[in-house]
């Protein structure tokens, strides 16, 4: 569909508004086109064909059928799963951390400090914050040996574990809440002050100003920011890889062991699975763009 | 009123605890490689090893490569839709957004595919080429926040105006791209360009797929075999990253400074 888009548009453009120059219009956005379809568009397609052909190349739908076996459907099961809990979890967290930046009525230098460090803790994923967790909810951690010592309460002992579903939750939402402060305060700022004060004179509570009004312009912000965050999470492999190793059975780690070693014993299902990511970071990153632009022609 | 600040207070404090207990715990830890007394040993290790000096260096200098590629794809590229091909926006915008929707690792698999040493073009036969094609996926992966910096600074300036006037002087095309666009989207190349470099620093995937001696590769490497020494590391990576966002303010705030007397 995108290349079908980007061979028409140049000429029937050129041929409108500038006919002497067809040619050098089109050139000038050549490189980048090339650059697009050697590193985005055809590697990705070559992958999804490859998803359905056999070893020899000819059609088949097994490999798609062969991803329903357990133990393929369990690391997407998983991966859905973490992606999720921490994408909801950081939307609702992030909402409230944006919520209180924005129009808390705190003073005015924790804005601009929040912002800051969100910048920063948003880039700040893979192994380093795989490390940083570690060494403050792992075994020897700073947080479970304080615990142990002043409330002689050992967070292993309730069966929590860091290397698990709910440590690698807890991990991802460092990156999760802060993305989702950066993307939710500029649709925070559209609020406008009017509306608050016009639904308080109308005698309005609180509860009713963002039940009826706030939530109804936000919600495309809050749902689509979420699905972003979602595609964020499930694509992510470094921070997995660098708390768990290999341990943890989800998607990204299984398809890196199979780019690495063929442990699935068929290339082309390889390639099916990565047409399944594909697939579901696609929905989710469609419905955050399609959301986005329907926030934007709402706040004008 | 009240109400409401104390759940922001609330919120904050919560937020506050999370983000930075996590950093104190990291850095106690880092400090802990002396029995019984807190030094900083741990660091003085991990600065020394050649291994650290080595893939720090590799990664620095391909983050720099990677900053070179993507200025010179983006900006002529971003520039000339803005002013001669508005309609085709939407398809580049749509292009640049592609990386957050395919997954690093589903890229570079395709890459390994179709690069092969028995491919068309083999990239990955030879280490040299294999840097290459590391540098081409990291700018891929940094096209959608260079874009996104390059297009809003273009949006900034009256470029239809600036190209003219250029072209009345006699300027070619190199020198309207490097002489008189270039240095009035400073502000935005280099916040996208430190964006780019925090991002290829730590990368892990892409540079252990294709098997080359970066820093993320080695970050897991020593959190497989090491105790202290990944804190330490971490903390440096959070200084590093720490230290880009910071410049993109610093060169971001000297901007609205510069411009403010200008008028407008």
């Amino acid at each position: 569909m995108v290349q079908g888009t980007q061979v028409e548009a140049p000429p029937t453009l050129a041929a409108r508004l500038m006919p002497a120059q067809f040619s050098w219009a089109w050139l000038g956005v050549m490189p980048f086109f090339i650059f697009a379809l050697m590193f985005l568009i055809v590697p990705t397609a070559d992958l999804m064909i490859g998803g359905f052909q056999d070893a020899d190349g000819n059609f088949t739908l097994n490999n798609i059928r062969d991803l329903f076996q357990p133990s393929i459907l369990s690391a997407y099961w998983i991966s859905i799963e973490i992606s999720v809990a921490s994408a909801v979890g950081g939307a609702v967290i992030g909402f409230f951390l944006a919520y209180a930046a924005v129009i808390g009525g705190l003073p005015a230098w924790i804005r601009p400090t929040i912002m800051t460090f969100c910048g920063v803790a948003s880039n700040f994923a893979g192994i380093p914050l795989a490390f940083a967790f570690l060494a403050t909810l792992g075994r020897t951690g700073l947080v479970t040996v304080l615990l142990i010592k002043f409330f002689d309460f050992n967070i292993y002992s309730t069966g929590f574990n860091l290397l698990s579903f709910w440590g690698l939750t807890l991990t991802y939402l460092y990156f999760q809440i802060p993305l989702m402060v950066l993307i939710l305060a500029p649709a925070l700022d559209g609020l406008k002050r009017e509306w608050r004060e016009a639904s308080a004179i109308l005698g309005a509570t609180g509860w009713q100003y963002w039940r009826h009004v706030a939530l109804p312009i936000l919600w495309p912000s809050l749902v689509g920011t979420t699905l972003l965050l979602f595609a964020n999470s499930f694509g992510a492999i470094a921070t997995a890889y660098g708390l768990t190793g290999s341990s943890l059975n989800i998607i990204t780690i299984l398809l890196y062991a199979q780019i690495r070693g063929d442990v699935l014993h068929n290339q082309n299902l390889g390639y099916a699975l990565a047409l399944g990511m594909i697939l579901i970071t696609a929905l989710s990153n469609g419905g955050y763009i399609w959301l986005s632009a329907r926030s934007e022609r709402m706040r004008r | 009123m009240k109400e409401s600040r104390f759940g922001a207070w609330l919120a904050l404090i919560i937020g506050t605890l999370y983000f930075v207990v996590p950093l104190i715990g990291t850095f106690e830890f880092s400090l802990r490689m002396r029995r019984g007394v807190y030094s900083f040993d741990a660091y003085r290790v991990v600065l020394s090893d050649p291994r650290f000096q080595a893939s720090f260096g590799y990664s620095t200098v391909l983050a720099v490569a990677t900053i070179i590629v993507g200025v010179l794809l983006v900006v002529p590229t971003a520039y000339w839709v803005q002013l001669r091909l508005p309609r085709l926006r939407p398809v580049v915008e749509f292009i640049t957004l592609l990386p957050l929707v395919i997954p690093a690792i589903v890229l570079v698999f395709g890459y390994l595919r179709i690069y092969n040493s028995s491919s068309w073009i083999p990239f990955t036969a030879h280490e040299r080429t294999t840097d290459l094609l590391l540098t081409f996926s990291y700018v891929t992966l940094a096209l959608p926040y260079m874009y996104r910096a390059v297009d809003t600074g273009l949006r900034a300036i009256d470029v239809r105006t600036l190209t003219e006037a250029a072209e009345t002087l006699g300027a070619g095309w190199p020198r309207i791209l490097f002489s008189v666009i270039l240095p009035n989207v400073r502000t935005a190349v280099l916040s996208g360009a430190f964006l780019t470099f925090a991002i290829v620093i730590g990368e892990f995937t892409m540079a252990s797929l294709l098997d080359r001696p970066a820093f993320g590769p080695y970050l897991q490497l020593m959190g497989a075999n090491r105790a202290y020494e990944p804190s330490a590391l971490a903390i440096i990576a959070f200084v590093v990253t720490w230290a880009c966002m910071g410049l993109i303010q610093v060169f971001g705030r000297g901007k609205a400074a510069a411009r403010r007397p200008a008028g407008r």
